[in-house]
């Protein structure tokens, strides 16, 4: 699915990420964890194809296909998407017809015609229940007066509405409490299956406790340090970052 | 700057897609502009003698004022002797009697513009005068309409048949010295629309009125008189367009609107003169007089306006509240990219007892171009309970454009209340990555953004015009509104 080789990333003169290796394969849950610094925002927002960062080598293929040759819009049509770490506000601009108009974009994409608007209503409605959220939500301003916890359940609604192939969450755990936090990872474990990714990006073991991932990697410096499965995200909780920095050094 | 605001920039920046010439035989004074001119112009449209009257004294009156420079506005000066002030396409004898005896030129020009004259095509609902240049050269539905009692013709022909009516209502909101433009227009304006609603009618169709500028070096002098009568109702509808040329041309409007005891009128413009090309050259100077005397009890007048076009808009439509209980209203999204510069806004003026009023107004500056609102709330001593809302929002688009608010408020009366809100943002790199994350290109999500930032604007257009405005916004709405 994803094949990230020896990725190198500047923002402005400054090298962030310095040769990184990672391979997703389909349906796997990869967690990547690190200190903060060490290139995980960098890594979520060169995969996505924000603007800001200069990959100087190294490449990233999805689906037989060089990733960072996609406009953003094109890598979401293909299935990428990324769960922001901070949602933005939209005033004016309602839930629903931002879903509307994404599902549209993914459909007109695969060459289907635009979805029928009871389909749609029945669709959105489905999944909302699942993210345990109001439906008056539908029809509120994107994310506008949303809480913390408000905005990363909107996240995972949008992913479960659209479907994507590759699922990268940024800190989707952060600023949530306990109970939001459950929410949260139920939606997303609801969204698992034996052809969708995930990458998720996060500081805390906590979330790992809620989405049991396949494989942990450590990003330290720039770089996978180290790898290994979920026990690997106990030992650091245990031991702290600067274990895995001492090893790595 | 950045390459996305650049990127943002570009998005915004949009063909001018109306900006083609008709190619017609026409009738035009050479330009230049004195008494003869205003004389022969009165003659050919074999006006009665009081409006020769009125327009002479107006053209007095213009001859001993300066063009207004308090505006926000950077303005090169204007020749009014290099103008003609009058172009017509030529008549075959007496002009056209019906829609088969108007030239095909015509109605193809209003075809491509989207405004088929031809009924069987109109959208059912909406009455259509159209104005080319200097007259009007087709109105729908006046069959239908006079079955209603309504009048709506162009205001030549009011001349000539309802010369009582114009006469009583002509000048009676915007007096010919009420400022330099109004002056002007009132001397040498050539046609526009007039519409009457009888005591206790409720208008049974939408009207419309679509300015077309098609010949070159002339200049634009419409005049708009509404007249809503007691307990009547009416939403009127106007569009406007011109082909692109490199110089700049003048079109100075007048509007007057009265409203009697529980009248309503409805007043929806959509603006898109051309605005000049990317770098300022050329481009419609749009100074317009708007105004609306609510003069009866409980009576409203509600202004809409999108002000996408033209290289300079002066423009303040405004309503005096002078019936108790009556309401003032008005709405605007202002639209200036590349140079174009806009100082817009309204004035409320109130002087009846517990009436109302509300100002919405969106201003979006792209490009160099510079954004002002300028808005004047007055609350008279006799407007006992005086209410006002006013609420100002600026986006900006890239960093080489300017926002200004300039709110006058002015109260004698300790019983009423007045309050401002005001906004300036902008569409961040933040937003728009984020609407492409989620598949929409980065022009949709542009439009997307700015949509959502006029839609308590939008909500309040009829919906025709709702679509019409989205998508010079270059917005697809995908058939739902509001």
């Amino acid at each position: 699915m994803l094949t990230i080789e020896n990725l190198h990333a500047n923002v402005g003169e400054k090298p962030i990420l310095k040769g990184l290796n990672l391979h997703i394969n389909p349906g796997e849950v990869h967690a990547v964890m690190g200190p903060n610094g060490a290139g995980k925002s960098t890594l979520s927002h060169v995969l996505s194809g924000k603007s800001g960062y200069d990959v100087t080598e190294g490449s990233v293929i999805y689906q037989g296909n060089n990733l960072l040759e996609l406009e953003p819009e094109m890598r979401a049509r293909e299935g990428v998407f990324l769960a922001f770490q901070y949602p933005v506000e939209i005033p004016g601009v309602s839930n629903i017809y931002l879903l509307k108009a994404a599902l549209n974009a993914m459909r007109k994409h695969q060459g289907l015609g635009e979805v029928d608007a009871m389909d749609f209503l029945m669709l959105v409605k489905d999944k909302i229940k699942l993210l345990q959220m109001d439906e008056k939500f539908l029809y509120r301003a994107v994310n506008e007066g949303f809480s913390g916890g408000e905005k990363k359940r909107n996240e995972i609604l949008q992913a479960a509405v659209l479907e994507p192939k590759l699922c990268i969450l940024d800190e989707t755990d952060s600023g949530l409490d306990i109970d939001a936090l459950k929410i949260v990872a139920d939606g997303v474990n609801s969204l698992r299956s034996a052809e969708r990714s995930f990458l998720m990006i996060t500081h805390y073991q906590r979330l790992l406790d809620y989405i049991k991932p396949d494989f942990v990697h450590v990003l330290a410096h720039g770089k996978i340090v180290k790898s290994g499965g979920p026990e690997l995200a106990l030992e650091l909780e245990e031991k702290g970052y600067s274990w895995v920095e001492e090893q790595a050094a | 700057m950045s390459s996305s605001t650049q990127e943002i920039e570009q998005l915004i920046g949009q063909e001018y897609k109306q900006g083609f010439v008709t190619d017609l035989e026409v009738d035009t004074f050479p330009p230049g502009l004195d008494e003869d001119v205003i004389r022969r112009l009165s003659k050919v449209k074999n006006e009665p003698e009081f409006m020769l009257e009125y327009r002479l004294q107006a053209f007095r009156h213009w001859q001993e004022m300066d063009s207004p420079d308090w505006a926000q506005l950077n303005i090169d000066p204007i020749d009014y002797q290099a103008i003609s002030y009058y172009s017509a396409p030529k008549k075959k004898e007496d002009g056209p009697k019906s829609l088969d005896e108007v030239d095909p030129e015509l109605l193809e020009t209003y075809k491509k513009l989207g405004i088929p004259l031809d009924e069987q095509e109109r959208l059912a609902g909406v009455a259509v005068d159209a104005v080319f240049d200097s007259v009007s050269v087709a109105t729908t539905f006046k069959g239908k309409l006079k079955d209603a009692g309504v009048i709506f013709c162009p205001i030549s022909e009011a001349l000539q048949d309802h010369p009582d009516l114009v006469k009583q209502y002509l000048g009676s909101v915007v007096p010919t010295g009420d400022n330099f433009f109004a002056a002007l227009n009132a001397a040498v304006f050539t046609d526009g629309s007039f519409v009457y609603i009888p005591k206790g009618v409720r208008c049974p169709m939408e009207l419309s009125t679509y300015f077309r500028i098609n010949a070159a070096n002339t200049g634009q002098f419409e005049r708009t008189l509404i007249i809503a009568d007691e307990d009547s109702h009416v939403s009127y509808l106007e569009g406007c367009t011109a082909p692109m040329r490199d110089e700049n041309q003048l079109h100075a409007a007048v509007v007057e609107l009265v409203a009697l005891d529980n009248a309503e009128i409805k007043y929806s413009t959509v603006q898109n003169w051309y605005p000049g090309d990317k770098d300022g050259k050329g481009g419609i100077y749009n100074f317009v007089t708007k105004r609306a005397e609510c003069r009866g009890a409980n009576s409203k007048v509600s202004w809409t306006q999108v002000e996408t076009g033209s290289a300079i808009t002066w423009k303040y439509p405004s309503c005096v509240l002078l019936g108790d209980n009556s309401v003032g209203e008005f709405y605007s999204v202002a639209l200036t990219n590349n140079y174009q510069q806009a100082d817009t806004g309204t004035k409320m003026i109130h002087v009846g007892k517990n009436t109302s009023s509300t100002i919405i107004s969106k201003g979006i500056s792209a490009g160099k171009a510079q954004n002002t609102y300028r808005g004047l709330v007055k609350v008279a001593k006799s407007a006992a309970q005086a209410r006002n809302y006013t609420q100002c929002d600026s986006l900006l688009v890239g960093d080489r454009c300017g926002a200004h608010t300039f709110p006058y408020v002015e109260v004698k009366q300790p019983s009423a209340q007045v309050e401002h809100e005001a906004t300036t943002s902008k569409i961040s790199e933040d937003q728009l990555f984020f609407c492409q994350q989620r598949g929409l290109s980065a022009e949709d999500a542009v439009s997307m953004i700015v949509n959502g930032f006029c839609k308590e604007v939008f909500k309040e257009l009829p919906m025709e015009f709702a679509v019409e405005a989205q998508a010079l916004l270059g917005i697809s709405l995908e058939g739902s509104v509001g």
